[in-house]
């Protein structure tokens, strides 16, 4: 079953047509990997989700509920949490402020779900370290970490995440694999935008690949992991230099 | 959590060193008292325009219209206490001021929600058109305050038991200025509870970096700066009724008087920043009142100049806010 169902969606930013007609099906309690080269239309695809940007045509549905044209306050109440590529960390306010805020049951740290809280501590171990720091101090790691921390501080539906590997060394980047390994044992449905095809190959069961505001391919990782010719042809990639 | 304590600093040398400027000891107190008061009270009423621009970059150049009409709206309520001002007794006289401050907070909050309903709400995101609208509100407020109250100054009278000075020492402390210094207080201790205490106080805080993810969280900021836009003019309003009392008379113009000084303060505290803001105020309020002793001819310029001498040091502001 799709959690998530885009149809024909059409997204104009001002005077600029983005996305020419995305169609896109996110299974439950797999990862999709939402590939493309820059400018393909994959961000403007997980803002148009969140409404953040408003689709000009086309349906989204969440859950079998249509979600386009809701305010992004319902669409994240519906159950999808959000990973901006920026972060979105409020850097002036503690590592502990920023996930009390994501909790949304919870008006202080007191009322986090504990059992929740420790689990994220064991993905996460400098969470607990830094948890009384100013979040605008953490290296760009550790903002990624308490990024995707506040995604999943509460269970949700659905994780947009929008290219979580971007400027991390590689050992932090091992270590958000492992992260998402772990939610995906969990049967936690996540869209994931990604650049790192390495990063892509371990995670994805199946993939969408953007070029021009449009979906191009769909299908599962597993093939196109194994197909050369077909990661040539939609990505441009050769497995020598990323691998 | 660490606190750049270097505007503090900043705030310490400025009182340090006009004390051997001013020379004595006794003229120094009585000038910083009165600064500190002017201060706080710059700070309540800029408070709430700080975070109304954090969080929705919303410049409202008609927050004057709140200091107004909270001071014209007390006005009328102290004339109609006339015997608990006149009495020689100081809780009947708190209890009239307090009465007063309290119908000016919740007629200033009532304006201040319908015009952020009729005047902002039309133009949000559009900076030029907010400027030109909200300067508008303001005439049409002072127009109005016109209308009902008359054109002319009307005096505002401290009650009995706050006439006068309390005498320490060689120096004399006017004893409004000591309540003036108490309710800026107790109101920078509240909305710092407020914001770093509670829930709504974080997604303010929050809002004022990223209302774009404030909202991917499930928040509607829409609501949130609402209620920032009617605290704020209510504060607006307690802050023109203590303007009111500072001066002991009220003008249609007040607010206009004071717009200037509030946004000198929100500028050199850093847009969006309650600690900014108090920092900002109290240099405002002391530096108006020792280059007033000092220099009278400069003291019209001296927050001008301080603004600059701030801004060529940290271009954001004392507290700058991060992602701004």
């Amino acid at each position: 079953m799709n959690v998530l169902q885009l149809e024909a969606v059409q997204t104009h930013i001002g005077a600029y047509h983005i996305l020419h007609g995305v169609d896109l099906a996110v299974p439950e309690g797999e990862v999709t990997m939402l590939l493309g080269r820059n400018g393909a239309g994959k961000t403007t695809t997980l803002r148009t989700i969140m409404g953040l940007w408003a689709a000009s045509a086309g349906s989204i549905h969440f859950k079998g509920q249509p979600i386009h044209g809701r305010a992004t306050p319902e669409i994240a109440q519906a159950g999808i949490a959000y990973v901006p590529e920026s972060m979105g960390i409020f850097g002036d306010l503690t590592v502990q402020e920023n996930i009390v805020l994501a909790a949304r049951a919870a008006r202080r740290a007191s009322e986090l779900d504990s059992t929740r809280l420790d689990w994220i501590f064991s993905l996460f171990p400098a969470l607990k370290k830094f948890w009384l720091y100013p979040a605008g101090k953490l290296s760009g790691g550790q903002k990624q970490m308490l990024a995707v921390a506040r995604a999943i501080v509460e269970p949700r539906a659905l994780i947009l995440i929008d290219e979580p590997s971007k400027g991390l060394a590689p050992s932090i980047i091992n270590n958000l694999i492992a992260c998402f390994r772990e939610l995906k044992k969990q049967r936690t449905t996540i869209l994931l935008v990604e650049q790192n095809f390495s990063m892509a190959k371990a995670l994805g069961d199946s993939v969408a690949v953007m070029d021009n505001g449009r979906v191009v391919h769909s299908g599962s990782m597993t093939e196109l992991a194994g197909d050369e010719g077909l990661q040539q042809r939609l990505l441009g990639l050769s497995l020598g230099a990323h691998q | 959590m660490s606190l750049d304590m270097r505007p503090l600093a900043l705030l310490a040398a400025v009182a340090g060193l006009a004390l051997p400027l001013v020379g004595t000891p006794s003229t120094w107190l009585t000038l910083t008292v009165a600064g500190l008061a002017m201060g706080l009270i710059v700070f309540v009423i800029a408070s709430g325009l700080t975070l109304v621009f954090g969080l929705m970059d919303v410049l409202n150049f008609g927050h004057g219209v709140f200091i107004a009409m909270g001071a014209f709206v007390a006005t009328s309520v102290l004339a109609g206490m006339g015997g608990w001002m006149a009495a020689p007794s100081l809780a009947l006289n708190l209890a009239a001021i307090f009465i007063a401050m309290l119908a000016a907070m919740v007629a200033a909050g009532a304006i201040g929600w319908a015009f952020e309903r009729v005047i902002v709400r039309p133009v949000y995101g559009q900076h030029l058109k907010q400027i030109l609208i909200t300067m508008g509100g303001m005439i049409v407020g002072e127009e109005i305050i016109k209308v009902i109250w008359g054109p002319l100054q009307i005096p505002l009278p401290l009650p009995e038991s706050l006439r006068g000075s309390f005498v320490i020492g060689d120096a004399a402390v006017e004893r409004y200025r000591v309540l003036a210094v108490a309710i800026g207080l107790v109101v920078f201790v509240a909305l710092l509870w407020t914001l770093n205490r509670t829930k709504v106080g974080l997604l303010v805080r929050a809002g004022v970096q990223d209302r774009e993810m404030v909202e991917s969280l499930g928040y509607r900021i829409r609501r949130l700066f609402v209620g920032v836009f009617v605290a704020g003019s209510a504060l607006a309003g307690l802050g023109g009724v203590m303007w009111g009392l500072y001066q002991q008379s009220v003008t249609p113009q007040i607010g206009a008087q004071v717009n200037v000084l509030i946004f000198i303060v929100i500028i050199i505290g850093g847009l969006g920043s309650t600690l900014g803001c108090f920092v900002g105020a109290l240099l405002v309020g002391l530096m108006a009142n020792y280059t007033g002793f000092l220099a009278p001819k400069v003291a019209l310029f001296s927050n001008i100049g301080l603004m600059v001498a701030i801004l060529l040091w940290r271009p954001r502001g004392l507290y700058p806010v991060t992602n701004r």
